[in-house]
């Protein structure tokens, strides 16, 4: 027990949520706060289970031991069912979040959609529910002692870890696949997301024999892992699109009028830009067309344009744009992945 | 003990978490050299506030909280909305980092020295004992302290906003710059000796001296004239730490509770009500177009503005200038960066024009001014004494820090909703330290039996 057990106790517990708060979260505001206010739901509900716990205990038998097991065993399940009622809460929070969110922006989208809202409230309640875990065992393996001296596991603070790790995954996948249940209705994904979590716990009590225990919660954060990945859209192909970095090939192609270019002895001079409305959209793929090819002809109205026309001048820029000029007007051409909503 | 009127009054001004101040800025088309551009832009993104004229009156754009006002376009209102929520969020997590890394240097300094957890007497302005026989005693000694403590305060701050309502300036700065003299350089030399205690640290008389000659001097020259915003920022940070040690360390157990009850409470009716002495500190300072007074106030960025450059295309002005409203502190441009994300939806131009038509484009489009939220370092110092209290409590337990800590930052975020909303100087105590202090009695008699006797048996939940 020193500062190494301590280090390596933190990094394997926390590793995983430290890399995906770094990556995906720390730079996104919106989700930081997301973030925060799923920890702080975690908390109330842990809250009540504990009050409910405390409850009980005082009405019961304290000194009867196995009273009071059997009343830790209940204060667990009553804090798993808690867990996942915030959970719902926090969802429809969300929801009224989200549709404020977007009644209040321009375009009448929301900045975060429900699913990475998910995946943020999933990893709030696993950071939560591990850090409460976990803290205090972590805090006491730096300071001086021996394990499991009077016979119990030497193990007992890389087990913790792993768990804690294990944990923080869960919840994060099972945030993911309840807020998709609660989209869609699928009461009998909530059921499964509620039965394994309960699972889960049940497990833990098995504790101290890790070799039932850890395998099988880890059997069950790699399925539940997969199940929220596919419930989240992802797909074999998606992961060896991934894998061999292929590039992602735009599917759309969208048309903003750019500018109002006029001429003026004979050098082309651009007038403020306007409105970059989004005049068209192409649902189908087209390749790059080669240079000074006539394909087809085009429209000013906002039609789809399967392959712009472009007359001379045209410049193609690193991002894939293209200029389109007809007449007096610039169309900017571009390859965008995303059509319109 | 440690005793000086000097270190009352730097908490007593800044309990007030402030804001916009909506009235005295001009409107966006005022500076648009062409009104018909407002409404053809209102389709585009614009992340401007409205900008003040002169930068006389953008002095009082520096108290501007994340409310944004724009001119002109149908769609104001949402627009308007949109951008309140979008620089809501990111000025969220500008007050997030600072009062997290406060909290967090104090919870260190709490669990590792254990100087700041050692009872060394009580200040003078708690002068009744906690050591007492009944439990009766001990609570109305703990309510006397408070009594006290508070009156001190308000009298502090009574005093303070008579000096500036009066304008006694040099006063008021002689006594901020003595107590910041107090704090960088006495107390940072205590808590220095400390720490090297703690550590074992062999250090000497002549290297300390120049380690707290250099830290003070910049400190000083940071926080009361100019320097780098982060560095100010870094300043402003340390010496709440500071105060918090000195006052988790000196508060008696049951008497800081109470305070923190009381001065939150005290927080909202200073700051809240029409002749609260905060208020009107903080309407005298909106009225003269003042900004309130150096080393009182966390301001969480630098207020800079782009200059609306002409429709046609002509390079020829700078792209942005150097700020110069407050007179204590001088404030770099960086504007790149806010000039680079503006430049999303212009349209690719031919690459010989690009330089003075991204400007051009730029000036038109955006007409940024970056606003800060303000927060005043009483609540820094609150905020910090409550958690420091949480771990440096009787069980030292992490469950009951992790839980007021998050109290506090939920508390924090809904005040700012809140100040988004009201768009006026809210107080930025009641509701954190009211959640903080249900979170701290229930985590530590609730949550920590239930988790201590899970975490025993290994049990998850």
């Amino acid at each position: 027990m020193s500062a190494a057990v301590f280090f390596g106790c933190t990094f394997i517990a926390f590793g995983p949520a430290f890399g995906l708060l770094l990556f995906t979260v720390a730079g996104d505001p919106l989700r930081v706060i997301i973030l925060v206010a799923g920890s702080f739901f975690w908390l109330v509900s842990l809250l009540f289970s504990s009050l409910l716990w405390f409850v009980a205990v005082q009405l019961g038998n304290k000194a009867n031991a196995g009273v009071q097991h059997g009343l830790l065993m209940m204060g667990a399940g009553a804090s798993v069912l808690l867990q996942e009622a915030f959970r719902f809460a926090y969802y429809k929070l969300l929801k009224k979040a989200d549709q404020g969110l977007a009644a209040m922006s321009e375009d009448g989208r929301s900045p975060i959609s429900i699913g990475q809202m998910a995946y943020v409230s999933g990893l709030a309640f696993g950071v939560a529910s591990g850090a409460f875990s976990v803290i205090n065992v972590l805090s006491d393996s730096l300071g001086p002692g021996v394990v499991g001296i009077h016979g119990d596991s030497p193990y007992f603070f890389l087990t913790s870890a792993f768990l804690t790790m294990a944990v923080v995954l869960l919840h994060t996948s099972w945030g993911v696949v309840f807020f998709d249940a609660c989209e869609k209705r699928r009461w009998l994904s909530l059921m499964m997301v509620i039965v394994t979590h309960l699972l889960t716990s049940g497990l833990t009590f098995l504790n101290p024999r890790y070799e039932w225990s850890l395998p099988l919660i880890y059997g069950l954060t790699i399925a539940t892992g997969g199940w929220a990945f596919l419930t989240a859209g992802g797909s074999v192909r998606n992961v060896w699109r991934c894998v061999t970095c292929s590039r992602l090939t735009p599917t759309f192609w969208s048309i903003q009028l750019c500018s109002h270019q006029l001429r003026i002895d004979g050098q082309s001079q651009h007038s403020q830009p306007l409105g970059s409305d989004l005049l068209a959209f192409s649902p189908l793929p087209p390749p790059p067309p080669p240079p000074h090819t006539h394909t087809h002809t085009h429209t000013h109205t906002g039609h789809w344009c399967p392959a712009p026309r472009r007359t001379r001048g045209e410049h193609k820029d690193s991002d894939c744009n293209y200029l389109l000029h007809v007449s007096d007007w610039v169309f900017v051409v571009k390859q965008t992945a995303e059509g319109p909503r | 003990m440690i005793s000086s009127d000097s270190e009352e009054e730097l908490y007593t001004e800044r309990t007030a978490l402030m804001s916009a101040n909506s009235s005295a800025m001009p409107s966006y088309q005022e500076r648009d050299g062409t009104p018909g551009s407002a409404n053809v832009q209102s389709n585009w993104r614009r992340l401007a506030a409205s900008q003040p004229a002169n930068p006389a009156e953008r002095s009082s754009g520096t108290e501007s909280g994340p409310a944004s006002r724009d001119a002109g376009g149908e769609g104001e209102e949402e627009e308007e909305e949109e951008l309140i929520l979008k620089y809501g969020a990111k000025h969220v997590i500008m007050l997030f980092v600072p009062v997290t890394l406060c909290m967090a240097v104090v919870v260190v300094t709490i669990k590792s020295v254990s100087f700041y957890t050692q009872k060394d007497g009580q200040l003078i302005y708690t002068p009744f004992t906690e050591d007492t026989d009944s439990v009766g005693q001990r609570i109305l000694n703990s309510i006397l302290n408070t009594l006290i403590m508070i009156s001190v305060i308000v009298v502090m701050t009574i005093i303070l906003v008579l000096l500036y309502k009066y304008r006694c300036y040099k006063f008021i700065h002689g006594w901020l710059i003595l107590s910041s003299l107090l704090l960088l350089f006495l107390f940072t030399y205590i808590y220095l000796g400390e720490v090297f205690k703690t550590y074992n640290v062999a250090m000497d008389y002549p290297t300390l001296i120049l380690i707290i000659w250099n830290f003070g001097a910049v400190g000083m020259v940071c926080i009361h004239w100019k320097g780098p915003l982060q560095l100010q920022q870094a300043y402003l940070i340390m010496i709440s730490a500071l105060m918090a040690l000195v006052f988790i360390k000196y508060l008696p157990e049951w008497s800081a509770w109470v305070i923190l009850g009381t001065i939150s409470i005290y927080d909202l009716i200073a700051v809240l009500c029409p002749k609260g002495p905060l208020r009107m500190l903080v309407e005298t300072a909106q009225e003269r177009n003042e900004p309130i007074f150096p080393a009182l106030i966390y301001s969480s960025t630098m207020v800079w503005l782009v200059t609306m450059t002409k429709r046609s295309v002509d390079p020829g002005e700078p792209l942005n200038y150097t700020c110069n409203a407050d007179n204590y502190r001088d404030l770099e441009i960086e504007a790149n960066h806010h000039v680079a994300e503006g430049l999303d939806n212009v349209a690719d131009l031919p690459p010989t024009q690009i330089q003075g038509v991204r400007q051009s484009a730029a000036g038109v489009e955006e007409l940024e001014e970056e606003k800060g939220v303000k927060l005043g370092l009483g609540d820094f110092i609150f905020y910090s004494v409550l958690v420091g209290k949480a771990a440096a409590g009787a069980s030292g337990d992490w469950n009951t820090t992790l839980a007021c800590f998050i109290a506090i930052l939920i508390g924090l975020c809904l005040t700012l909703l809140l100040l988004a909303v009201f768009k006026k100087a809210l107080p930025a105590l009641p509701i954190s330290i009211t959640f903080g202090l249900v979170f701290y009695f229930s985590t530590d008699n609730l949550v920590r039996p239930f988790m201590d006797t899970l975490a025993f048996h290994q049990f998850y939940i």
